[in-house]
């Protein structure tokens, strides 16, 4: 199956960009980290890395090309064996400015996490015409009512896709789109709308706040080189098609390990007591319509790569569509968040109270560093930055987990011990 | 044993257990096409069946016919020389137990399903051996495996059983002699059960429990109305105590009780019943030997039953609270469709974990007590403002028909959307209708179809509408 090659997000907010100069051209061979392309923003531009291996196949963007929309196909890698043909297979995006027909087969949109172009949830039109019967509880239409919510908006998961209370709870509404003519008039007050918060934009405006007002935050800062990690991952990607192992995937079984060999870093703050886990719950945050949610990776230090790496795609799929368990977001005993993916440098997350600590990652990158010799070299660095609650936490246990994390990924072999 | 010449037979489910988890999840696995084991060490339908909520129904309908035979006159009837044969109650309670377990060996052969009659154990991944009396009988292989061995009765090292003078509800089930002061350890539902029918029949029953307050897992307002209820009866309860010392003299023992504040005080008694609680039946199993994953002797499981090993589930009082019976089974139905689902089933459709909170619980001392959802105070505890309903027996003209005006029922709702959050009830029956309670809950019903239901008259089952209608300031016969 060849691989597509979609206009990444560079940033949570960017919509569209340019293409300001392919690195590659057809015919290039590349591995995971080849550069292929500069990609402006409307804030900067960047370089956009391929996480495959292959040969460029199709360049389907012009160098130079503004507007170009995130989601949209720039290019093809064929892998081994493949030719043009399977060009033919391949849908072109959402824009068909190319003279190309494209065909009426619309394969899913690719995979990598850098340009997942999310589709929206189906929504049944909520105008009166539809007259199709919707399965609700009363108590489901009750809070919908409540919340200003149409019931037909709401993806049911109960008996026979009945819509329950859960499923009213969890929906995020779809914010209309805002209609003002944005900058037109430039007399008196500026024009806004206001728009209802949604449950979950609530609870994460509660939540935050109290836990940036009640938790004493401090911040720990790291540098991780990834090269090794980079390498054993390609190398256990390249044994099989059955999975595919991402940086993500490493971080999560390091800080599984990590909180193993620091269990004073596995920990919540109650009161007059400290509470000591014997399991690492990991809560991986992820972006979702609206707001993001955090699923959890149960007991990470006992799972291998690829059971994470399965069992993350689930979870993440789940919460996309609107269908975690309750039980498959609450509790966990620390969190793990990773703006790498957006190109995020570095940065400092807050406290997923009750829970002590959270990791916050940022993107690996090519950087110079100086070796033990003092000789400058090359190396994909990675920044994270540890938020810890100094009441449960202190900085010397913080460090000492760091530096645990740490030595695991940039010696993955350990992660075996 | 390396040598056993035994050849592996293979099944698609094997179920290590045959009480109301194991029996079930093996009918519902065979229904789905699957060829299923059950490995049972002693009786199939387990504790539940055999020398648990069956038995113990019928020694409690005993002691009801036999407080209704005292209290003929209060219905104009007259009833003389009314006695009891203790010998001819329990063989009627052996006998109802009986019939059932034949009733599930029955149903074993009636869906194909081989019992292998032996104590099973987790040998690795997809295979498990069956020994009885120490050699082995069988090895089991499939892909599936349900364990639902169930859990025994909690004992103390200074409060252990004997069968003779100090019993397990086992042991209570079949007494042989009709102790004249009896002493139980615990007010929860088995323990409270057998108070019950010990001080119906004529005992002098003492109580001693932990908590504040008898059954400890209702409702306050349910505990406040049992307790009176019971002492009116004439059992001494002695709460904020607990039993330091059992002493076993030739036919009675001496229990020492430590009240909260630290006296102590001696009762002599001639029995003594330990329902100190359950611990779960997780040893010699194979579980250790395969690190499957275990909180406090319970089995860790997701919400499918998944355990810590691919391929082996678990199910029902091994797994932890609520120990019921008919969490068990449901559960047991809910795993055989997903495994028949994960195999490939295309006939399972619709599956859903289940929801704990909606899991009914029943105790079946007299009065009845039974309950589904939150209790007041837990409704409270988790943020909710409520609205709370409470409608006496005595106001309804049923239970004063049948003489039984003694029992009130409460609800609570969440006061903005109007979910039942929990119900609760004491009275005659109410095990018979908290079912109605349960359907509102899964349902999801806001007390407005509630109150539009139409309740027939005359029931006791009106006292159920009429504390939905008293939590929203509607109650007519108050």
């Amino acid at each position: 199956m060849a691989i597509e090659i979609r206009m990444p997000a560079l940033s949570p907010t960017m919509e569209v960009g340019t293409l300001s100069k392919w690195l590659v051209k057809e015919g290039d061979s590349v591995e995971s980290g080849t550069l292929l392309a500069e990609i402006e923003t409307d804030k900067a531009t960047m370089e956009h890395e391929t996480i495959d291996d292959g040969i460029v196949g199709k360049l389907y963007v012009a160098e130079g090309t503004e507007n170009v929309e995130v989601g949209d196909l720039i290019a093809v890698l064929f892998e081994e064996g493949e030719d043009a043909s399977v060009l033919d297979t391949i849908a072109i995006g959402a824009v068909s400015a190319s003279p190309v027909a494209v065909p009426a087969i619309e394969t899913p949109k690719a995979a990598p996490a850098l340009s997942i172009k999310r589709e929206l949830p189906a929504v049944s039109p909520s105008s009166a015409s539809s007259n199709k019967r919707v399965f609700s509880s009363p108590l489901a239409r009750r809070i919908a009512e409540q919340n200003g919510y149409q019931i037909e908006d709401i993806t049911g998961t109960g008996p026979y896709g009945r819509i329950i209370k859960r499923d009213v709870e969890s929906f995020v509404p779809q914010i209309s789109s805002v209609q003002s003519s944005f900058g037109a008039d430039l007399s008196g007050d500026t024009a806004y709308v206001e728009e209802k918060l949604s449950g979950m934009r609530k609870t994460i405006a509660r939540r935050l706040t109290q836990s940036k007002q009640e938790v004493p935050h401090f911040y720990l800062g790291v540098d991780i080189e990834l090269d090794n990690l980079l390498q054993a991952r390609k190398e256990l990607n390249v044994m099989s098609d059955e999975y595919k192992i991402s940086v993500n995937d490493f971080i999560i079984r390091a800080v599984g390990l990590a909180l193993k060999k620091v269990p004073e870093a596995n920990v919540q703050f109650g009161g007059d007591v400290v509470r000591k886990y014997s399991r690492a719950d990991i809560s991986v945050a992820v972006a979702i319509e609206g707001g993001l949610i955090t699923p959890i990776v149960r007991g990470a230090e006992h799972k291998g790569l690829r059971a994470i790496s399965e069992e993350v795609k689930e979870l993440a799929k789940k919460a996309r569509d609107g269908k975690l368990m309750p039980e498959e977001y609450q509790g966990g005993t620390f969190s793990v968040s990773n703006l790498g993916m957006m190109g995020i440098k570095s940065f400092q997350a807050v406290i997923n109270a009750p829970q002590a600590a959270i990791l916050a990652v940022g993107a690996g990158e090519k950087r110079a560093v100086i070796d033990k010799d003092g000789v400058v070299k090359a190396a994909t660095v990675m920044s994270v930055n540890l938020a810890c609650d100094h009441r449960a936490i202190d900085g010397a246990v913080g460090a000492e987990f760091l530096a645990a994390f740490k030595n695991f990924l940039e010696f993955p072999s350990t992660m075996l011990l | 044993m390396a040598l056993s010449k035994i050849s592996v037979e293979k099944y698609d489910l094997i179920v290590l257990g045959g009480g109301p988890g194991g029996y079930v999840a093996a009918i519902r696995g065979a229904q789905l096409g699957m060829k299923v084991a059950v490995v049972e060490r002693e009786l199939l339908g387990g504790i539940c069946l055999n020398w648990g909520c069956i038995p113990t129904k019928a020694l409690l309908r005993s002691a009801e016919v036999f407080h209704n035979m005292k209290h003929a006159a209060d219905y104009g009837l007259i009833a003389q020389r009314i006695d009891f044969d203790l010998d001819a109650v329990v063989k009627r309670s052996r006998g109802v137990a009986a019939q059932l377990n034949a009733g599930i060996i029955g149903l074993m052969k009636k869906n194909k399903i081989k019992v292998y009659m032996g104590e099973g154990r987790l040998l690795k991944k997809g295979l498990l051996t069956v020994e009885k009396d120490g050699s082995k009988i069988a090895d089991l292989a499939a892909d599936d495996i349900i364990i639902a061995t169930g859990a025994r009765a909690r004992e103390l090292p200074h409060l252990k059983a004997d069968g003779k003078l100090i019993w397990t509800y086992r042991h209570a089930l079949t007494p042989n002699v009709m102790p004249k002061k009896l002493l139980v350890i615990g007010s929860g539902a088995i323990g409270i059960e057998f108070a019950s029918f010990f001080n119906e029949l004529g005992s002098n029953v003492t109580v001693v429990e932990m908590m504040d307050r008898v059954t400890p897992v209702e409702d306050h307002d349910i505990s406040a109305f049992a307790l009176k209820s019971f002492k009116k009866q004439g059992m001494n309860i002695m709460l904020n105590s607990s039993v330091t010392k059992l002493q076993s003299k030739a036919d009675s023992v001496i229990c020492t009780v430590e009240s909260k504040d630290g006296k102590l005080q001696n009762i002599e008694v001639d029995r003594v019943i330990v329902a100190i609680g359950i611990q779960a039946n997780s040893e010699n199993i194979g579980l250790e030997e395969n690190n499957i994953k275990t909180d406090r002797g319970h089995v860790v499981t997701d919400e499918w039953g998944h355990t810590s090993m691919k391929g082996v589930h678990a199910i029902g009082d091994l797994t932890g609270a609520p120990w019921l019976a008919h969490k068990a089974s449901h559960e047991g139905v809910i795993i055989a469709e997903k495994i028949a689902r994960d195999k490939g089933n295309k006939a399972v459709i619709d599956l859903h974990p289940l929801n704990k909170g909606n899991i009914p619980g029943c105790t079946y001392c007299r009065p009845q007590i039974a309950s589904v959802g939150m209790t007041e105070r837990a409704a409270i505890e988790k943020g909710f403002k409520i609205k709370a309903g409470k409608f006496p027996f005595i106001a309804n003209g049923k239970a004063i028909a049948l003489g039984e005006t003694e029992g009130m029922v409460k609800t609570v709702f969440c006061a903005k959307t109007g979910e039942l959050l929990g119900a609760h009830m004491i009275g005659a029956e109410v095990t018979e209708m908290i079912s109605t309670y349960a359907l509102a809950r899964t349902l999801e019903t806001t007390e407005a179809e509630l109150i539009h239901t139409v309740f027939a008259h005359p029931t006791l089952s009106e006292t159920m509408h009429e504390s939905v209608l008293d939590a929203f300031g509607k109650a007519i016969h108050i």
